[in-house]
């Protein structure tokens, strides 16, 4: 950055200026047009998409407003998430294990996850802590090498040195737990947890035209809603106000007498257990367990989601939160499809997504290092 | 005066990177006793406080040594947590304050009113909820005891810096538990009367029975309140005395360690006829800068010129350098030499031969991580393309590191920028010698009209001197056109040729230089109005 400044500087004092014009409202309102696009060329059934997104919305959105902690707290994106979304697994693998089913296996799981995530979590902001200003990189890293050990664990300890004997979830050397875990006991347990009360089917007929069947996800809705509740909740609070404090200028917060390190670590074990939980909460929707894939997968798209429902690395609501998984997930299902009716090849669109997923982290993480960087105005 | 002290400093000595900058400093305080503490830009006065309130610069280069006793009993200050526990307030020379925060949560900050609701009940007293309205009335208490009006539910961002100053020192005043209260600087950005709020407000302090550490510039301002005063050179204490044994331009000698003369500008002769060579022509100038409002200013600015502008805080003195150099939105028309400058984009404007200096050296002036010298010449290289090496592409060209150094050399002999040379990165200098760097960078500019905005901010009195002496100079030799905000009335009329004073976003008249106190004082207060159509509504 020496050598070079000039130029590198002069960019950014360029995109500086022009933050401004592309206000935060651009990026979803980019990605809403393209879904629409989408949907109309893609001659796309409405009620399908309804449908879609209701499931989607209970699926990921808790895992997204884990997210929200650390961007108030000043940590940016939590790439650390992973790392949470690995207790979830853990848990998931014991409870189905021991065949603990439906909602109790969930429950069980969710206790079963909530001591190790507050670990992981803490050993996670023990080293966030170490590399202040460059928490993201060393978040995503951090979870590469959690990986590494999540997967000697369980493809090498798992049947030997952790004795385990069950044909259903081992590889068939015995050593090692399946690439997938079918997870029958607790799928959909949350999901319908409420069909007692009311199973969540919406079908019926505006005069001509059909509504539905769309199902919502009552139970998973119910909860994500509680975690909206807790988040806002929290952020009134005298801790939520020391978070925005530390976020805000960790240095100016220390000398109001706050402890930046111990808040930092609390938010960062907050963000990692209701991560563990918002596995949980994919998963069951999900059904199946890719036991080496699935964690890996959360924490990009949890993250793409976030920013394309317009936050960024110092700012995002729970609003950001929702309007992200919506906006991400139409463009999930609509963009295969898209690819298919426009070029007869649905990969084209599933590039695309991903192309534009990695697009918008790349942007939002390149934008954040530009504002760390220079002083308001030149 | 037969009580013991509060606070004890004994023998304490700090070095920097192996620079010494305290060398044994003793100090003592009482209760009830306010403590005048003067010295020059970088004598060690922030860093001495910096050490009592336990700031981690300090324990980050290594701690000091020496002790600090409270109540005679030696005490440990490693946090600013542990001070504010020990009963020690600081008004800090850069503000700490939150920008995104509203001013009452910033007075309030980690002192927030609660309530306990269910969970905190259960998870204990950091999940209790914020009551906002209690925090809003204490805050307002607290503004209400400094006399100022300004709406508490304002974010800090934005907020002229006169008003920062009293939101930080609200803040201090507001803990109830103080014993040992510490003020660097408070007023550097005050005008008199502003001051004079502060000043009373310390006096009532102190009566209240709170020790008062006092650090400011302005020697007069010391011996209006101070019992006592210490004086730091060089970061030894050289001496110490009473009030009733000090005296102004002893206490300036003791400071500077020789005698200081006041030079007196040879003053230049006025009465230009109305065939005046204009540079820039403002027309109907409004500027939105929160707390600093302008309202259809419109001004004549003749060719090297000074011209000061004066007026209280809020009256919108601020607002006019930073609206056009499109800081702030500005709707109006400017012209400079015939052609229109265009606002609200702050490259045109530099481009257009103008240059600031910010009254905000911290968010707008300086970039605090990188060199003296690539601070001085960042601005002109950018926007100037001085100091690169000649090539075909111009935003390839490589900087020119001699030249830049050169330049930096210059400067920092000109303004007397103590540091350790010009590799010296922006935040390890004294606040005074920040702002010299900050007014270094915008003459490097060699703009043809200069808007400095507090250019002396938290300078010593010798280097006031000589930097007004050196625009001084720029206007008569350089032919450089000066336009100079200041809150000190009485420099502005040191070195301008005219004076505008603004009052309520408006200009309220000008005025020579010579012109009695009794005119400036009544054209601040909106009373005295020449010219044209000057009214008095708007500005809430
Ligand atoms: N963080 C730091 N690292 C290195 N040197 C520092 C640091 N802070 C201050 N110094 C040096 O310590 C000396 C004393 O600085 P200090 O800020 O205490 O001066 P001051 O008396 O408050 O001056 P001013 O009136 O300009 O505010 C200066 O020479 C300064 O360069
Ligand atoms: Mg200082």
């Amino acid at each position: 950055m020496k050598r070079g400044g000039v130029e590198v500087r002069s960019f950014g004092y360029f995109l500086q200026l022009r933050t401004g014009v592309f206000s935060r409202s651009m990026v979803p309102a980019f990605f809403a047009v393209l879904c629409i696009i989408g949907v109309v060329v893609a001659k796309l059934d409405l009620n399908y998409l309804i449908n879609e997104i209701f499931t989607r919305l209970g699926r990921n959105t808790f895992l997204v407003l884990s997210l929200l902690i650390p961007v108030v707290a000043g940590l940016g994106l939590n790439f650390g998430i992973v790392i949470g979304a690995m207790a979830g697994q853990i848990a998931l693998v014991i409870v189905t294990h021991y065949r603990i089913e439906g909602l109790t296996g969930l429950a069980v799981a969710m206790l079963i996850a909530l001591p190790l995530a507050v670990l992981f979590g803490w050993l996670t902001g023990l080293v966030l802590n170490k590399a202040k200003g460059r928490e993201m990189v060393t978040g995503m890293i951090l979870g590469f090498f959690a990986n590494g050990l999540y997967q000697l664990i369980f493809l090498v300890l798992v049947g030997t040195v952790i004795p385990m004997n069950n044909p259903t979830l081992l590889l068939p050397s015995g050593i090692g737990i399946r690439n997938t875990v079918d997870l029958i006991g607790v799928a959909n347990a949350l999901d319908r947890a409420l069909d007692g009360i009311w199973d969540g089917l919406i079908m019926f007929d505006l005069g001509p035209i059909p509504v539905g069947p769309w199902r919502i996800p009552l139970g998973t809705w119910l909860v994500t809603g509680l975690l909206c509740g807790g988040i806002s909740f929290l952020m009134k609070t005298r801790l939520g106000q020391q978070m925005r404090a530390v976020g805000e200028d960790g240095h100016i917060a220390s000398v109001a007498g706050i402890p930046v390190n111990r808040i930092r670590i609390t938010a960062i074990v907050y963000s990692t257990v209701l991560a563990a939980w918002g596995q949980l909460i994919f998963l069951q929707n999900i059904g199946t367990l890719n036991t080496y894939n699935s964690h890996e997968q959360i924490g990009m798209f949890s993250i793409a989601a976030l920013l394309v429902g317009g936050a960024s690395t110092r700012k995002a609501g729970i609003g950001n939160a929702i309007l992200g998984v919506f906006l991400f997930h139409t463009l999930f299902v609509v963009s295969p499809l898209a690819g298919q009716a426009v070029f007869g090849i649905p990969q084209i669109g599933e590039y695309f997504r991903v192309f534009l997923a990695y697009g918008v982290i790349a942007v939002a993480l390149v934008l954040h290092a530009w504002q760390n960087r220079l002083p308001a105005k030149g | 005066m037969s009580e013991s002290a509060v606070l004890e400093l004994i023998g304490i000595t700090k070095d920097y990177y192996g620079v010494t900058v305290l060398k044994g400093i003793d100090l003592k305080v009482k209760p009830r006793e306010i403590h005048g503490i003067i010295g020059e830009n970088g004598a060690g006065k922030s860093t001495l406080m910096n050490i009592l309130f336990g700031m981690s610069v300090i324990h980050e280069t290594g701690g000091f040594q020496g002790e600090i006793r409270i109540d005679g009993e030696p005490v440990v200050i490693d946090s600013p947590a542990r001070a504010m526990e020990l009963g020690i307030g600081m008004v800090h020379q850069e503000f700490m304050l939150l920008p995104g925060f509203s001013i009452a949560e910033n007075i309030k900050l980690n002192r927030e009113i609660t309530c306990s609701n269910v969970i905190s009940r259960v998870m204990g007293k950091s999940m209790e909820t914020l009551d906002f309205k209690a925090m809003r009335q204490d805050a307002r208490s607290a503004l209400d005891h400094l006399s100022i009006n300004i709406d508490e539910t304002l974010p800090v961002a934005g907020l002229p810096v006169g008003y920062m100053q009293f939101v930080e020192i609200a803040r201090e005043i507001d803990k109830k538990n103080l014993r040992v209260m510490v003020f660097d600087e408070p007023s550097a950005v005050l005008t008199e009367s502003e001051a004079g709020l502060l000043l009373e407000a310390m006096r009532r302090l102190s009566e209240k029975g709170i020790a008062i550490l006092f650090i400011t510039h302005r020697l007069d301002e010391v011996m209006a309140v101070a019992h006592s005063i210490s004086i730091l050179r060089d970061g030894q204490l050289v001496a110490r005395m009473e009030r009733d044994q000090a005296r102004i331009d002893k206490i300036a000698e003791w400071m500077v360690g020789r005698k200081v003369e006041r030079s007196v500008l040879a003053k230049r002769p006025v009465a230009e006829d109305e065939a005046e060579d204009v540079i820039l022509e403002i027309h109907d100038l409004s500027v939105e800068m929160p707390g600093e409002v302008v309202h259809r200013f419109d001004l004549k600015l003749r060719r090297g010129e000074i011209l000061g502008i004066g007026g209280l805080a809020g009256h919108g003195k601020i607002g006019v350098a930073n609206g056009i150099m499109g800081l702030y939105p500005a709707r109006g028309s400017v012209f400079k030499d015939g052609l229109p400058v265009s606002l609200n984009n702050p490259r045109q404007a530099l481009l257009s031969g103008m240059a600031m200096v910010s009254e905000d050296r911290r968010r707008v002036g300086l970039w605090m991580d990188e060199s003296i010298e690539m601070n001085i010449s960042f601005t002109a290289m950018q926007v100037q393309g001085k100091f690169l090496w000649p090539g075909p592409l111009e935003r390839l060209r490589r900087e020119d590191r001699t030249a830049m150094r050169e330049h930096a050399l210059t400067m920092i002999k000109d303004l007397d920028i103590r540091c350790t040379g010009p590799q010296q990165i922006v935040r390890h200098l004294s606040g005074g010698n920040q702002q010299k760097v900050c007014l270094a960078r915008a003459l490097t500019m060699k703009p043809d009209i200069l808007w400095a905005s507090e250019p002396t901010r938290g300078i010593d009195i010798g280097a006031k001197q000589l930097i007004l002496d050196y625009l001084v100079r720029c206007s008569r030799e350089g032919g450089m056109t000066i336009v100079m905000t200041s809150s000190e009335l009485g420099e502005l009329r040191r070195i301008c040729d005219r004076i505008v004073i603004m009052y309520e976003g408006r200009i309220s008249g000008i005025l020579p230089p010579d012109a009695s106190d009794m005119e400036f004082g009544m054209m601040m207060a909106g009373k005295y109005q020449s010219g044209k159509g000057v009214g008095i509504d708007g500005m809430a």
